[in-house]
């Protein structure tokens, strides 16, 4: 294509700009992370004068980060576990079985792929104290996990059900139970969907800040989100600081990211984006 | 739950009798069970409680009796909820426009230009896609530090390239405070329209490109009459998501402006406005899971109307292409 090169500079330099202003934010911010609070000010777009870890520290020990992160990657663990385990075994009853209700039910799950739960908060905030939930880390498991599952269930059935026929047959004759037919010969073979269900849940779970905020009251039960806006309240003018706490809380996701990029960008567009 | 004769897809033999078909239907309980018992405790019962507790009147979260429409009359008629609910559904929409003009035809620019596969094609969609991962907290957060009106890095770096007399507290001032906002959010979001509208037009079959261009079609030509047509189902998902996040907006709106959208309830939104009606005003000390309730209603209606529309529209289209 003749036009090809002759507008490439262009492009070029959109494409840079435009990176730039994705990342000149986040760099500029782990920069301040390692400056005195004066530095940051007087010096706002310099390099640190000295590569001093101190305002990690604070936020590691002082600021309770260790703590808010350890609740993050048990909630967001346990939700996607139970993600995973239930929305594969309906997926399964779903995608493999004929029965009556079969359609009803599959129907009844995907119309949750519609419905915006947090407009419900007011009856799950009830519910949750009538269940001696609220201000418990389980409160958050059984909301995102429930609200997960008709995803989950919507791409676990279509994988199961491209399977083919004779898969399960042949080990039933072999005797295998329904169980291990499930887990032994089944489950590894949608792989790839459990894949995409996980990054799916992955981000949305990690950063909410929704549901900590109505359900978690205790400084040592918060999640990093909710943890993240004690500390701002706290260290407000202490903005070394908080430029390390907001280095901190993006690492592991921008970490995961950079690792699994390609997943994530396939995995987050899942619904909107076909094949 | 009853099991049809049939039993299972992969078919067996009918004379194996009762006693496999009645396994057959345990086994499919226990595998179901899980799954239905969690999704109707904790979306199907709340979401049809919400519908019915805007039916009743309450006192603090005691409900008293059924109260009919009284609680959307309210919402409607007693100050200062009409206004209040005007004003922010207002913002919602301004916030809805100014997406899809900034945030979304950027994204289709960039996802147009990513489509002609430049040099670093791969590595940019990973940069652009970078910030879609990041808490809104933190987003939110990051951008109040920078545009600090006195300390942050936007007003300072402005008055160093002699532009400071267009500096101002980008987040203070009601009129741009809620423009502002947006642009913070399309910061975020801007990667997610641009790999839609990327896969959408790298999904346009090459042919039709080669030979619109062997008629002597330009490449503008080609953009409006070929990929623009072939990408109306991208950019009806794209409205369909904007329109729900945008009546969605709550972290963004709360982390930077706090629960009563300042300044001057510039930046309030039906989100804050349900959330501080259903938990408590903070300056008034105003509650009324009644009213709340209400308003979680109207927005439930909204929301689920328009994607269901969408989705209609979206299957009808995709049956007309064939």
């Amino acid at each position: 294509m003749s036009g090809r090169s002759r507008w490439m500079p262009l492009i070029q330099a959109i494409l840079i700009a435009n990176a730039v202003l994705v990342l000149a934010p986040m760099v500029f911010m782990g920069l301040s992370a390692f400056k005195t609070t004066r530095e940051i000010f007087q010096h706002p777009l310099g390099l640190p004068a000295v590569w001093s870890l101190d305002n990690f520290s604070r936020v590691w020990v002082e600021a309770r980060f260790a703590r808010y992160i350890q609740n993050s990657v048990m909630v967001t663990a346990a939700s996607l576990a139970l993600i995973l385990a239930f929305g594969a075994m309906a997926g399964y009853a779903l995608g493999r079985f004929r029965f009556r209700g079969n359609d009803f039910l599959y129907l009844y799950f995907l119309s949750g792929l519609m419905l915006p739960i947090r407009l419900a908060i007011i009856p799950l905030f009830i519910q949750m104290r009538n269940l001696n939930l609220l201000d418990t880390l389980w409160s958050l498991i059984l909301i995102y996990a429930a609200s997960g599952l008709p995803s989950a269930i919507f791409i676990l059935t279509g994988f199961f059900r491209t399977l083919p026929a004779d898969l399960d047959s042949a080990a039933r004759i072999d005797g295998a139970g329904e169980w291990t037919i499930f887990a032994r010969v089944m489950l590894p073979l949608v792989r790839p969907a459990l894949v995409i269900v996980t990054v799916y849940n992955l981000i949305p779970i990690w950063n909410d800040f929704f549901f900590p905020l109505v359900f978690i009251q205790s400084d040592h039960l918060k999640t990093l989100p909710l943890g993240m806006t004690a500390f701002f309240g706290q260290y407000y003018t202490d903005w070394a600081t908080l430029f390390a706490g907001l280095t901190l809380a993006a690492i592991p996701v921008v970490a995961l990211y950079v690792v699994l990029s390609q997943h994530f960008i396939r995995g987050l567009t899942a619904g909107a984006v076909k094949g | 739950m009853t099991l049809s004769a049939d039993g299972s897809r992969a078919g067996r033999s009918p004379r194996r009798g009762l006693s496999m078909r009645a396994g057959r239907r345990l086994w499919l309980a226990i595998f179901l069970a899980p799954a239905v018992v969690l999704f109707a405790a904790f979306v199907t019962y709340p979401i049809l409680s919400a519908l019915a507790y805007s039916l009743y009147s309450w006192e603090g979260i005691g409900r008293r009796g059924f109260a009919g429409l009284g609680n959307f009359i309210r919402l409607f008629t007693t100050f200062p909820y009409p206004r209040l609910l005007a004003n922010a559904f207002g913002n919602n929409v301004i916030v809805f426009i100014l997406t899809m003009l900034v945030q979304n035809l950027t994204g289709l620019g960039l996802a147009l230009i990513l489509a002609r596969n430049p040099w670093g094609a791969r590595a940019y969609r990973a940069i652009f896609f970078l910030p879609v991962t990041l808490s809104l907290v933190i987003v939110g957060f990051l951008w109040a530090l920078f545009l600090n009106p006195v300390f942050g890095v936007v007003n300072k770096t402005m008055g160093i390239m002699g532009l400071g007399a267009l500096a101002r507290p980008w987040l203070g001032e009601p009129g741009i405070a809620l423009i502002t906002l947006t642009l913070i959010n399309a910061w975020r979001w801007l990667g997610f329209p641009t790999i839609v509208f990327l896969a959408g037009i790298n999904a346009v079959p090459e042919d039709y490109l080669e030979a619109a261009r062997l008629d002597g079609a330009s490449e503008w030509d080609v953009t409006r009459r070929i990929i623009f047509p072939l990408l109306a189902p991208a950019v009806t998902i794209i409205v369909i998501l904007t329109f729900i996040g945008s009546f969605n907006w709550f972290e963004l709106p709360y982390v930077v402006q706090g629960v009563s959208g300042a300044p001057n309830r510039a930046t309030d939104v039906l989100g804050l406005l349900f959330y501080r009606t259903a938990f408590g005003e903070v300056d008034t000390g105003l509650q009324d899971i009644g009213v709340g309730s209400a308003i979680a209603v109207l927005m439930f209606i909204m929301l689920v109307t328009v994607s269901t529309v969408g989705a209609v529209f979206l299957r009808r289209r995709e049956v007309e292409m064939g």
